[in-house]
């Protein structure tokens, strides 16, 4: 505790803003408005990413996005390692028949996260599109997946982690690079 | 094998224990559960006992969706072995599994082997070599699921053995009463009825004291083990302390958050412990005059079956504070929890 931590910053709190209004605009554009859209966050840091990401969108559209929250605990394929935390409360409040979801997360890493996420969310039902909102692309897929809207591509080693602080759960917006092991933090 | 799953049962529950002590040093961290087998509440810390509750939360959203079916326990089998008649708790534990995608193989006492004079040892041995990953157990004697657990790889978890302990009816109690009151800590919970004989009673003294709720218990003097909670009042820090025993009910009543009602086992009059199931019923009833009596939005809480009649009037467990029904619902989302969170790191491991 008492050595300085070897900690990068990637993203300042401006930074980060600056990435989710874009994300926004992008999501507006792509989409043709959010009639259709549904922005689904993963627990824990996607769902207060989402909740910015709605406040935006209302800002610039003047109406409001249908949000969701996904705990993907009961999807995992690494039961068996013992990797076992305690599980959010999954909330999909509206029908994503049909629907354009929007999975929101903060890093995006091998990619079973979102592999999982659209296990569960196809047990909600069959969504004519599903995306991939990510405030960080880390690299390394184990799966082909790729994400439709990127805050920042952050290449990386497998001996960092990417950290993403956000206001809500942390109490200050940041995203850094870490080595591997300086913590035990996540 | 066997010594080397002696060796692996003593590290778990040292783990346990060593969380115990430090279960209540921070506020902050996340609540944990690495726990392989589930006996009682008693060693369990406030942290565990949340950690299952909250796991129980993303469960019901399960329980409430147009599919009912996940994943999670996929090739996992969960073996039901019980020594004792019921209905709930072994279809709870069913259909808990189910949801989950384990395969779920029910065993009673009745039309198997232990009919036939086969011993719990045997008959836990055999159903391990079929390959259970978690033996749900419920047996008249009290300490037949921790003896299983003591040469066991696979998970045991207690449904219920004789006058010892109910955990998982604790936990759906405790998980409903947060449902509908918010917190457990400050709550006045009465519980009424034979305490003697209550395993219900038994697992929720060491729960909801341990969750800081202040217990009244109320019952038939023959029935109320005296020496068992005034006992632990002695020791200091003892969750005990929070117990009182008031053998007048209208007086128990009084400022109630939840009105615990245990089911009167009719065989208790018979051996001579009542008078009449009408004098109990007169005394120790809940019928709505008695109600009135407790905080206006208190909870009337049964484990279940009722006599409807003698420990509960129909009108009250049927009716607005009645929450009998959503413990039973509770009851599945509390044994997802707990069958999520047993189920063993993957053999080859241990």
């Amino acid at each position: 505790m008492t050595q300085a931590k070897q900690e990068r910053n990637i993203l300042s709190a401006d930074e980060i803003r600056r990435a989710l209004v874009r994300i926004s605009h992008e999501i507006l554009e792509r989409n043709g408005g959010v009639q259709k859209v549904v922005l689904v966050g993963l627990h824990t840091r996607g769902v207060p990413l989402t909740a910015r990401l709605a406040a935006y969108i209302r800002e610039f559209e003047g109406t409001a996005v249908a949000t969701g929250s996904l705990d993907i605990g009961l999807y995992r394929d690494d039961l068996a390692s013992g990797a076992r935390p305690i599980m959010r409360k999954t909330d999909i409040p509206v029908d994503i028949q049909d629907r354009h979801v929007v999975i929101v997360d903060d890093v995006l890493y091998t990619g079973r996260t979102i592999r999982a996420a659209m296990d569960a969310l196809n047990d909600f039902g069959r969504p004519k599109e599903i995306q991939l909102a990510v405030l960080v692309d880390r690299g390394h897929r184990e799966l082909p997946i790729r994400p439709d809207y990127v805050g920042k591509n952050v290449p990386t080693s497998f001996d960092e982690d990417v950290r993403v602080r956000l206001e809500e759960v942390d109490g200050l917006d940041e995203v850094v690079l870490t080595r591997r092991g300086d913590d035990d933090e996540g | 094998m066997t010594k080397a799953s002696q060796l692996e049962a003593k590290t778990v529950s040292e783990a346990g224990k060593s969380h115990l002590v430090n279960g209540n040093k921070s506020s902050e961290h996340e609540p944990t559960f690495r726990r392989r087998h589930v006996l009682d509440l008693d060693d369990f810390s406030v942290d565990e006992i949340n950690a299952v509750l909250q796991n129980a939360n993303a469960m019901k959203e399960v329980l409430q969706r147009d599919i009912k079916k996940v994943p999670t326990l996929r090739g996992k089998s969960v073996i039901t072995l019980f020594y004792e008649n019921s209905t709930r708790t072994r279809v709870s534990f069913e259909q808990a599994g189910k949801i989950l995608s384990a395969d779920v193989i029910n065993v009673s006492n009745s039309g198997s082997s232990a009919e036939k004079g086969e011993s719990l040892y045997n008959t836990a041995l055999t159903l391990q070599a079929m390959n259970a990953d978690i033996i749900v157990v419920r047996h008249p004697d009290s300490g037949a699921p921790h003896f299983l657990s003591r040469f066991l790889d696979a998970s045991v978890i207690n449904a219920g053995d004789g006058l010892h302990a109910h955990p998982t009816q604790s936990l759906l109690d405790m998980y409903t009463i947060k449902e509908y009151l918010g917190e457990i800590a400050g709550l006045k919970v009465v519980i009424v009825g034979d305490m003697l004989y209550s395993r219900v009673a038994r697992s929720n003294l060491w729960g909801l004291t341990k969750m800081g709720a202040n217990i009244v218990l109320c019952g038939p003097p023959t029935l109320m083990p005296t020496d068992f909670i005034n006992g632990g009042k002695d020791m200091e820090g003892h969750p005990f302390s929070a117990v009182t025993i008031e053998p007048n009910l209208e007086k128990a009543l009084e400022g109630a958050d939840v009105i615990m009602t245990l089911r009167l086992q009719l065989e208790r009059q018979r051996a001579g412990h009542l008078p009449t199931l009408r004098e109990y019923s007169k005394i120790y009833g809940i019928n709505q005059k008695r109600l009135d009596l407790a905080k206006p939005g208190a909870l009337v809480m049964h484990p279940g079956p009722m006599n409807e009649g003698v420990e509960i009037d129909s009108e009250v467990a049927h009716g607005a504070r009645s929450v009998i029904e959503a413990q039973v619902t509770n009851g599945v989302a509390i044994r997802m929890a707990l069958l999520y969170s047993v189920v063993t790191p993957g053999r080859e491991s241990i």
